[in-house]
């Protein structure tokens, strides 16, 4: 046992000596490995008397369990060393560039059509689409815009064929008919998307994005139109108080019609919402037309709603103080830059419509 | 709709201030677009300060002065006042004044060889007094009024009114001030009796001819003998001045004045002119006639004209004929009143493209009882102002006209707005809007008044009774929150995703119009038709894109020609495929210009090649949910794409059509369109060609099982034909136990030195793990040599040592 004890305090005045990883395993290898000094005594155990088995063995654990701490605490010692010195000779110029990143930008319009479905979404309505080449019946007469009627002329059509049989939609409105053509009441949808007219100027594009709005139940009146349309105008302009004002108007589908402004004021240069003693045109809506309802084989003595349309990029643009429509269409890399948002920023009514 | 509040008030008694009227005019339907001060002729005259004179070059009497009208520079008139001298305070006219006393219209004009902007001008020329010695001078007092008008214009405030198209009967003022007397603003005043003489018969034969598609259904009219045509009044004049049109004679100011108070479009002919009788009559091809702008017009078949014995005088309610028009020396006219049909109208004036006040309001339906109050006003007007005697009315008729009803369930209104009126109120808002009324129980049986062909059912009556009552009463009713059916469908859904997806790696989204340049079209355009817009609004937007390229890249190269070098940009919309609703595909495009890396400190530039483009395409199809081992990848593309630097993208197997495809964009696209960038790569991800999968996404995972065997990974180089694809080596690995072959990875690829010609080595990476115990030597040795031998047997390959 003083053997064990001799060799205990040898090995550990070796290990306060100047070591390093390698010497240190070996040292190791030297007491722990297979035939190494410690493993040994421990094979000596089975020829200890009964008498002294006991304290051998608790002796022995004991000069290992010290040997072994010793080992460990010297690892650690020299690899904090190693590292300490290796920091010193890493240090790098931090305010060098970082390596590039490429941000990529979602356009406005879909952004915008995000916080608008995100909006409806909350209120039970879904999403429909329509194809953007309509027929003439879909985009007028279903619409009670027969042929000849001058309604007709507020809308520069772009047409595909000669006869002016098939064209490109003038209004997202003929989603309302088909919608409604291949299902049944109730129906409760919104329908964002591309529209046309032939008419380009600094105001008027001759491509533009509008929402249109369908809710046909029961019992579904004015109020309702009204009671939704201020939900979704004070959503959208994230803005406590609202000044909305319905206004009589005509369109051929809906009766009676309205067209919706919101008040407004320029405080220094933009425009503020909610506030002020201007006015705002910002949407067409009405009490869906029964002609309409009798066209897509609704019964209008039993179901009635309401509709809206409203211009996608125009809201953008008050929401967002951009003032050029064109510019929305012309792939200006500094305008999608600057105007352009996250693509980790979609609208939700948890976190918010915007930052 | 033009007009000012003091014609309002000749048909409406109210207390009401401007202010009152124009609010209550929007708050009813009729939608104020300005109220402006009419302009006047006066204001181009402005208070000027004569700077400085000098001697004209070449005339001893006449100065040029430079002269102070209030702008940031001096202008030079030629004045040859003796009074004009530095320091005068005076009268300025510039170029487009038209002067009071001569009425000449001034212009910038040379005198004796210099350029005079203007005039200054005498108390005479201004109709001030007499004096036309020299320039009017001013006191010091008008220092402060230097560049501001001289006269103290205040013309009347004008009404400018948007007129929806179902509102005919506000196109006349009286309509208007109905309006408005209905909604509570006044009272509408009755139309004065008439004190004319009318003792004489028309004496002209007037005929509608019975003809299938006539247009005209009935025609009144009236012979005035002896007028004497001249110069309107001036209350006229002002009348007609504040409608933003030219005065020209009495009798068209008259007739064009009760246009405007009735909404009754009138004609009037000079009778001398008109040979014999008046026949309204379809016409034929092939007739003409000169209209009263001046144009000559070629008639189709069946347009409605009326006509004389010796051809076509005019086609009616559009346009007047030059041969029977009035002048000033007309001395006995025939005054029209008619009803046109709307239909017949609008089909005339849209083939012949032509645009008139008249034409305007009778497509949108005129009062058809009008015709006699219309005649009444013209020629008591004609008779006051230029005399001559008034014939009896000679109206003809090819049906008698019928009173529209309509039945009136008073329910309907509470239904449709959600509020209730009272009976009483309801009923006194369409009688004062012309309704005639029969109560019965709870129905109106109602009248509809001959003005308003716009309303035809129940629910047109309860547009009428909530736009006058006021929409401010419609309740503002809490959204309810129940929902039909989910916001998004599946494929709405994996529209936005992949539009952020395709962003989220360093794309700008764009937004471009679906319709292009046919001449870059059809560089993308492969197989499809191509699709021509009939009306394009330039040569350039003339088709729809048959790809989302050709725009793109339009847009892409002006973005390169700003001077921006590394540009990626997308866009998800429609494509086209055909001219039929529904030929359309959904489609990302998306364009990289330039290089990956760039004047960089620590990477080594390289241009973007087809691997960013795969690696875009394959890592966004597998971020929507479809895992990368499943895709197939394939080197077909379209022919706009670099041949040997491309492929598609196949969800599985069995699908026929590819879902992508990417790949470096053909450099002889490059090259014609003239794009200055190192590189150009692409891809398109079709998102209809997505099958619907059998399950959700979230239900698509496995339960979870992982291993914690341990791991070995060995790495292997082949050399093999350069025909052979690195994904089939993939493949031929990966079968030979895919439970046991956990990854392959490709880490090297070379030819040349030590390669023959014809082959490549690949060097591959492979982890082997174990679900079932931790591998040991043999068994890796197994697998190793599988490895090996189905290589080399199936491809041909050969390891390389």
């Amino acid at each position: 046992m003083s053997d064990i004890k001799k060799i205990k305090d040898e090995y550990l005045n070796k290990l306060d000596k100047d070591q390093n990883i390698e010497s240190i395993n070996q040292i190791k290898t030297e007491l722990f490995g297979k035939n190494g000094i410690v493993s040994n005594e421990f094979k000596k155990l089975g020829s200890v008397s009964q008498e002294e088995r006991k304290k051998f063995a608790s002796d022995l654990n004991f000069i290992k369990e010290e040997l072994q701490n010793k080992i460990t605490s010297k690892i650690e010692e020299i690899e904090t060393k190693e590292i300490n010195l290796k920091l010193e000779n890493e240090k790098v110029d931090v305010t060098l560039p970082e390596r590039d990143f490429k941000q990529g930008k979602i356009h406005p319009v879909s952004q915008v059509i995000d916080e608008i479905s995100s909006i409806f979404s909350e209120i039970g309505f879904s999403v429909e689409e329509g194809p953007d080449v309509e027929n003439e019946y879909n985009n007028f007469t279903a619409l009670n815009t027969p042929d000849n009627h001058p309604a007709r002329d507020m809308h520069d059509t772009f047409y595909l064929d000669e006869k002016k049989e098939l064209l490109l939609r003038t209004h997202t409105s003929p989603v309302q008919v088909r919608t409604m053509l291949k299902g049944k009441p109730p129906f409760k949808i919104i329908a964002p998307g591309r529209t046309y007219r032939s008419d380009s100027d600094q105001t008027h594009a001759p491509m533009f994005h509008q929402v249109e709005g369908l809710h046909i139940d029961k019992d579904i009146n004015m109020g309702h139109l009204k009671g939704c349309l201020n939900y979704f105008i004070k959503e959208f302009f994230e803005v406590d108080q609202l000044k909305m004002r319905f206004r009589p108007s005509h369109f051929p589908f809906t009766e009676p019609s309205a067209e919706v402004d919101i008040g407004y004021e320029i405080k220094d240069g933009k425009i503020i919402i909610g506030e002020g003693d201007k006015w705002l045109e910002i949407l067409g809506c009405g009490m869906v037309h029964p002609n309409v309802l009798k066209n897509v084989n609704v019964d209008p003595s039993k179901f009635q709603g309401y509709a809206f349309g409203i211009g996608i990029d125009r809201l953008g643009m008050l929401k967002y103080g951009i003032n050029d429509l064109r510019a929305f269409f012309e792939t200006d890399y500094r305008w999608l830059s600057h105007f352009g948002f996250d693509p980790l920023d979609v609208p939700s009514s948890y976190r918010g419509l915007s930052r | 709709m033009k007009f000012t509040l003091d014609w309002l008030k000749q048909h409406l008694d109210t207390d009401l201030n401007d202010k009152e009227i124009i609010n209550n005019l929007t708050n009813i339907g009729l939608e104020v677009e300005s109220f402006e001060n009419a302009p006047s002729e006066l204001d181009d005259f402005i208070v000027a300060k004569i700077l400085n004179t000098q001697q004209h070059p070449n005339a001893d009497r006449l100065r040029v002065c430079d002269v102070d009208i209030g702008k940031s520079e001096t202008v030079k008139v030629v004045c040859g006042a003796p009074n004009a001298k530095k320091g005068l305070f005076t009268v300025y006219a510039g170029p487009g004044a038209i002067i009071p006393k001569n009425q000449m219209k001034l212009s910038i004009s040379k005198i004796r060889g210099v350029t005079s902007y203007g005039m200054l001008c005498s108390e005479a020329e201004l109709k001030l007094s007499n004096e036309s010695e020299g320039i009017t001078e001013l006191s010091e007092k008008y220092k402060e009024k230097i560049g501001k008008k001289y006269f103290d214009t205040t013309t009347p405030k004008v009404v400018d009114l948007s007129i929806t198209p179902n509102r005919p009967d506000c196109l006349g003022v009286r309509g208007i001030a109905r309006d408005l007397a209905a909604a509570g603003v006044g009272t509408l005043k009755k139309i004065k009796d008439s004190k004319l003489n009318q003792n004489f018969d028309q004496g002209l034969k007037v005929t509608i001819k019975k003809e299938k598609k006539q247009g005209c259904t009935i025609f009144g009219s009236c012979l005035i003998k002896g007028v004497s045509n001249k110069e309107s009044p001036q209350w006229l004049k002002d009348k007609i001045i504040s409608l933003g049109q030219k005065p020209i004679s009495a009798i068209v100011d008259i007739t064009n004045y009760v246009m405007i108070d009735l909404n009754r479009p009138l004609h009037a002919y000079d009778a001398d002119k008109v040979s014999k009788e008046i026949i309204v009559r379809n016409s034929k091809k092939g007739e003409t006639f000169e209209a009263l702008d001046n144009k000559k017009y070629s008639l189709d078949d069946d347009m409605c004209v009326i006509s004389d014995q010796s051809g076509v005088l005019g086609l009616g309610g559009i346009i007047g004929g030059t041969r029977s028009g009035t002048e000033l020396e007309t001395k006995n006219i025939l005054l029209e009143s008619a009803y046109f049909l709307p239909r017949s109208i609008r089909k005339t004036s849209k083939l012949l493209n032509i645009d008139t006040d008249a034409k305007f309001r009778f497509e949108r339906g005129i009062d058809p009882k009008s015709i006699e109050a219309g005649l009444i006003k013209a020629a008591d007007l004609i008779k006051e102002v230029c005399g001559g005697e008034v014939s009896k009315f000679d109206i003809q008729r090819l049906e008698e006209e019928k009173t529209n009803k309509v039945k009136f369930e008073i329910s309907l209104f509470e239904k449709i707005t959600g509020f209730k009126i009272e009976k009483k109120e309801i009923i006194k808002i369409i009688s004062n809007l012309g309704f005639k009324i029969n109560e019965n129980n709870e129905n109106l049986d109602l009248e509809i008044p001959s003005w308003r062909p716009d309303i035809t059912q129940p629910i047109d009556i309860v547009e009428e009774i909530v736009r006058i009552k006021g929409y401010e009463h419609i309740q503002t009713l809490i959204p309810e929150k129940s929902r039909l059916k989910p916001t998004l469908n599946r494929q709405q859904k994996l529209f936005h995703f992949l539009q952020r997806s395709v962003a989220s790696k360093g794309f700008f989204e764009t937004v471009t119009w679906s319709f292009t340049d046919s001449k870059i079209n059809n560089l993308f355009r492969e197989k499809y038709n191509e699709i021509k817009i009939v009306n394009p609004i330039s040569s350039e937007l003339n088709v729809l894109r048959n790809s989302i390229f050709p725009n793109l890249v339009f847009y892409l190269k002006k973005n390169i020609d700003r001077g921006f070098k590394d540009l990626s940009f997308f866009e998800i919309g429609p494509v086209f495929s055909g001219t039929k609703p529904g030929e359309q595909l959904t489609v990302i495009g998306a364009l990289q210009a330039g290089k990956y890396f760039r004047l960089n400190w620590q990477e080594t530039e390289r241009n973007v090649d087809v691997f960013d483009a795969k690696r875009d395409t394959v890592q966004t199809i597998v971020e929507a949910g479809f895992s990368k081992n499943k895709l197939i990848i394939k080197d077909q593309a379209p022919s706009y794409y670099h041949p040997g630097k491309s492929g598609s993208v196949f969800l599985s197997t069995e699908e026929d059509k590819p879902i992508a495809f990417f790949g470096e964009i053909h450099p002889n696209i490059v090259k014609k369109l003239d794009i200055k960038t190192e590189a150009l790569i692409g891809f398109e991800i079709y998102l209809d060609f997505f099958k619907e999968t059998k399950k959700k996404l979230k239900d698509q995972k496995s339960q979870f099982e992982y291993s914690d065997y341990q791991k070995s990974e060995r790495d292997f180089a082949f050399v093999i034909d350069k025909k052979i694809k690195a994904q089939d080596l993939i493949d031929i690995i990966v079968s030979i136990d895919k439970d046991l072959i956990k990854n392959v990875k490709v880490f090297d690829v070379f030819e040349g030195e030590n390669i023959p010609k014809d082959k490549k080595s690949i060097a591959l990476n492979v982890t082997v793990q174990s679900c079932e115990k931790t591998l040991d030597e043999k068994d890796l040795e197994k697998i190793n040599n599988l490895i090996i031998s189905s290589v080399e047997s199936k491809s041909g390959a050969k390891i390389r040592s």
